[in-house]
């Protein structure tokens, strides 16, 4: 048994002891490595070791949740009676109680990338300063990159109850992105270039930097579009941010709470045909892959959206208890600092069979968007309907065009998603505000407001 | 001792900052900490999600020629920060510097009269009820309440090589109520928020008057139709209307940005920005204001810094580092979410100084025009300047009278533009609360203006 499991089951005896019912201690640690670079140096090197533990209780139907840095035997005593103290104040809720024991975790494919602990600093910031350097090399029209930055952190994850097995895993990952500058004659444009692999030899940082310049430079001279009803062709992180939301609203927390704009709609029509989504907490590219879930169940794959139809909804053990289903394996949490709650693990939309070139040939005369700004508060998540912040290039006669920037799309998800005409064939892995793995899709009509 | 300082035993500090000069460096820092708080929510007229913790650590920096090598460990026994030292100093490879003995400073917190932890959690679940009680009895269209409490204690200690020895006590406090309002299909939603640099008196004068607020925007929100597309003059209201300029303005302002010429106002220090009616502040010693402390993270006594003066760009923002390189002085802003962050140049309170219009004959002028009272958020791109705001509660300015409410608009434009286009400043002002994100740290800060009227500016509705 490893240590970390051992203060996981200490805090969960310690807990019954200061009288809860039952218990359920999640505690990590981590490893982790940054660096930043700018102007070809090296601006910081941070290397960290953080180690916390959080215990949630129950005493009759009233959960309480304490947590802690201080991982000795008197330091989990005080996390266990802040655990008890809370409880105390929390309201009887009939569904609540520990998850229930559902089988054995699957077997995954190391999550651990070997070349993660060999990297040395030094090759580490090499790493980052060629993301920066192929950027500024690669269109004269970049005149610097704000920032390149290069992390990386091993994670241990101990979860141990007592009224499941608990268990215990590792993973790796890291990443690399850049924000490049592009100066025109009316103004800077910026770009975003990333990638994401579980080890520092997964990186690509000439395709990392080559996509923040091109991402700025494209984008020099642009202007605002008409407004107007137009197809619409989302690029593969502004589809993310919007499948990032769906993920949220398939949550059955929302569905129960009346928060979400797919409630009561189980079965029904929700999008095309073209659009097909699954929450896969397997998928050995995903970084929110795992054997189990926050609370200990086994992850999987589950259909949400297929043929159209929304098939079910996302559960923990809390929501599956009280929606009469069984858990998905969709404990989520930030943290040991947090309560586990409902989250989609990797959110993964089917590739189509269109290359980007014959999404825009299709779309004929609209917008490429390849940015999205104000996604959270420009949303509205009870009922869907958004309005945010947009820029990308004109479509043509079915091909990019001039860039358009300062303007914004109107819809709601669900008639966004029922407008999806084809989803592309190359999907791609995002990693901003939850795990996606998405194609570009060509939108049938949406409100375009810019002059 | 005042503050936190009593993290740091001085003997301890100072062998800690030895150990991270070890192999070289201009200057050592290191930051204690000692953090704990609770939250709670009520939702469906039940209190949960009951959330008590505690954590400790420290962080050490080490500069040395343009580098900082960063460390932080959890714990602050003085083992745990030795090894958080030499692994800062892992990475150098030159030979030892000596830095000065440390003296300490007199810092006084922030008062706090009544520490919320010396108040009974049963007491914070009674305000949250009270909360709820006030929205769901707001009107028969309020379908849902949903309120949270929290609070938070930072003892923080830092420590230089310089000879600095500071340290802070800092406590705050802060409700949130949300509404939803249902009316068939429309669901609309209202949200309001109180917090501050207080302890629990802050709750002493009718909290529950934000869930009120929260349910009557979500109700008024029920009759809205749709937003208006195009550009006109736009007037933003006060409070929290100020995280219009925190967003356009502020954040081009914090050194970082400009010194890597990612900031539409690099260059621009000493020259007009604005019309000569706009002042403005970042001021991080405001009294029990929720951005406030006494020193930033780094030590440096919290100020109030004119950023705009009559127009004019006046100063910048700076932590240590970026003041360093100006050959200025701080201003006090070196600020980090926790021991786990390097500080950079952040917000504290930030807002335009009241003016001289009427917020209504500032209204009564348009013809045609946007009235935005409070935000849902917003973002911008400090280098280009481009920004967006949705926009949360709103309504139709016609013929000089504020008409029907409007749903889902969106603010669009650029910083410099829309700075310069500010026509009127109101003679009325108050602060809000908002948490700022920025390269992945959160910290509390505090927006503030009167109503403010924008010449020009692109809405985006959701009428086509």
């Amino acid at each position: 048994m490893s240590e970390l499991t051992e203060l996981a089951e200490r805090a969960v005896e310690r807990a019954l002891a200061t009288g809860a019912g039952d218990a359920e201690a999640y505690a990590s640690e981590a490893e982790n490595r940054e660096v930043r670079v700018h102007g070809g140096e090296v601006e910081s090197l941070t290397a960290a070791t953080q180690r916390g533990l959080g215990l949630r209780i129950w005493i009759g139907g009233s959960v309480g949740y304490g947590f802690g840095t201080d991982l000795s035997p008197s330091g989990i005593e005080a996390i266990a009676a802040r655990a008890v103290e809370a409880a105390s104040v929390a309201d009887e809720d009939e569904f609540a109680g520990p998850a229930d024991a559902a089988g054995e975790a699957p077997a995954l494919a190391d999550l651990s990338d070997p070349s993660h602990g060999q990297w040395s600093p030094g090759q580490i910031a090499d790493l980052a300063l060629t993301v920066e350097r192929t950027a500024l090399e690669a269109d004269p029209r970049i005149a610097a990159v704000e920032q390149a930055v290069y992390f990386d952190s091993a994670e241990r994850v101990a979860i141990a109850a007592s009224a499941t097995a608990g268990g215990e895993y590792e993973t790796t990952s890291c990443y690399a992105y850049l924000q490049a500058l592009a100066e025109g004659d009316d103004g800077r444009e910026t770009g975003l270039g990333f990638g994401f692999a579980r080890g520092p030899a997964g990186l690509d940082p000439v395709a990392i930097g080559r996509e923040g310049a091109e991402r700025a430079s494209e984008m020099i001279g642009s202007s605002k579009p008409a407004s107007r009803s137009c197809p619409v062709v989302l690029d593969q992180t502004v589809a993310a941010s919007f499948v990032g939301l769906l993920g949220n609203a398939a949550g059955a927390d929302a569905v129960q709470r009346g928060r979400s704009p797919l409630a009561e709609r189980l079965g029904e029509e929700v999008a095309a045909e073209a659009f097909v989504l699954h929450d896969d907490g397997l998928d050995p590219n995903g970084f929110a892959t795992a054997p189990i879930d926050a609370e200990g169940t086994p992850r999987r794959r589950t259909a949400l959206i297929e043929a159209g139809r929304l098939q079910t909804f996302l559960y923990d053990s809390y929501t599956a208890r009280r929606g009469g289903a069984a858990s998905t394996g969709n404990a989520g949490r930030s943290g040991y600092r947090a309560l586990p709650g409902v989250s989609a693990s990797n959110l993964v939309v089917a590739p189509g069979t269109s290359s980007l070139e014959d999404l825009l040939r299709q779309a004929g005369d609209g917008v490429y968007i390849n940015d999205v700004a104000g996604l959270h508060s420009g949303v509205n998540p009870v009922t869907g309907i958004f309005s945010v912040g947009a820029s990308g290039r004109a479509i043509k006669e079915g091909e990019k065009a001039e860039p358009v920037r300062e303007f914004t799309i109107a819809s709601d998800l669900v008639s966004m998603l029922r407008a999806v005409k084809a989803a592309g064939s190359e999907s791609r892995w995002v990693p901003f505000g939850g795990s996606v793995s998405v194609p570009p899709l060509l939108i049938g009509e949406m409100t375009v407001s810019g002059s | 001792m005042s503050g936190g300082k009593g993290l740091l035993d001085p003997a301890v500090a100072e062998r800690v900052i030895a150990r991270a000069l070890a192999n070289g460096g201009e200057f050592a820092e290191v930051f204690a900490e000692r953090r704990s708080g609770l939250t709670l929510a009520i939702d469906e007229s039940r209190i949960e999600s009951v959330q008590s913790g505690a954590e400790e650590g420290a962080g050490v920096r080490v500069l040395s020629g343009g580098t900082t090598y960063f460390a932080h460990v959890d714990g602050l026994d003085p083992a745990d920060l030795e090894r958080a030292a030499s692994e800062a100093a892992s990475a150098l490879r030159g030979d030892r510097a000596k830095p000065r003995p440390l003296s300490a400073e007199a810092v006084q917190p922030q008062p706090i009269e009544r520490p919320p932890g010396d108040i009974p959690a049963s007491r914070k679940a009674e305000l949250l009820r009270e909360l709820d009680e006030r929205a769901r009895s707001s009107g028969a269209e309020i379908a849902q309440a949903m309120a949270s409490y929290g609070e938070a204690r930072r003892e923080v200690a830092v420590a230089n090589s310089e000879g600095l020895l500071s340290g802070d006590d800092r406590t705050r406090v802060r409700i949130g109520a949300q509404a939803v309002a249902r009316r068939g299909d429309r669901v609309e939603t209202g949200a309001e928020t109180l917090g501050g640099h207080r302890g629990f008196e802050l709750f002493d004068d009718d909290p529950a008057a934000i869930a009120a607020s929260a349910a009557d925007k979500a109700l008024t929100l029920l009759d809205a139709g749709p937003a208006p597309t195009g550009s006109m003059p736009v007037v933003v209201g006060g409070g929290f209307g100020g995280v219009l300029f925190h967003e356009m303005t502020g954040h081009g302002l914090e050194a970082d940005h400009i010194h890597k010429g990612a900031s539409v106002y690099t260059g621009k220090l000493g020259e007009a920005v604005a019309q000569p009616l706009l002042t403005a502040y970042d001021d991080g010693c405001m009294p029990g204001e929720w951005g406030s402390d006494a020193i930033d993270d780094e030590g440096a006594p919290t100020q109030k810094t004119r950023v705009i003066e009559e127009g004019r760009l006046v100063s910048l923002l700076y932590d240590r580092q970026h003041a360093e390189r100006d050959r200025v002085a701080s201003t006090g802003n070196g600020r980090r979410e926790s021991f786990r962050y390097l500080p950079i140049p952040r917000m504290t309170n930030t807002y335009i100084a009241p003016g001289e219009a009427e917020p209504e004959a500032m209204i009564g002028e348009i013809e045609q025009g946007f009235y935005a009272v409070s935000f849902a958020g917003g973002q911008v791109d400090p280098a280009t300047g481009d920004f967006v705001f949705g926009v949360n509660e709103g309504y139709l300015i016609e013929a000089g009278k504020v008409t029907r409410p409007c749903r889902g608009a969106t603010l669009v434009g650029n910083c410099l533009q829309a700075l310069s286009a500010i026509d009127a400043v109101g003679n009325d002002f108050w602060m809000k609360t908002g948490i700022c994100g920025k390269g992945g740290q959160k910290v509390p800060v505090g927006t503030g203006q009167g109503h403010v009227r924008i010449a020009s500016m692109t809405v985006g509705g959701t009428a086509a």
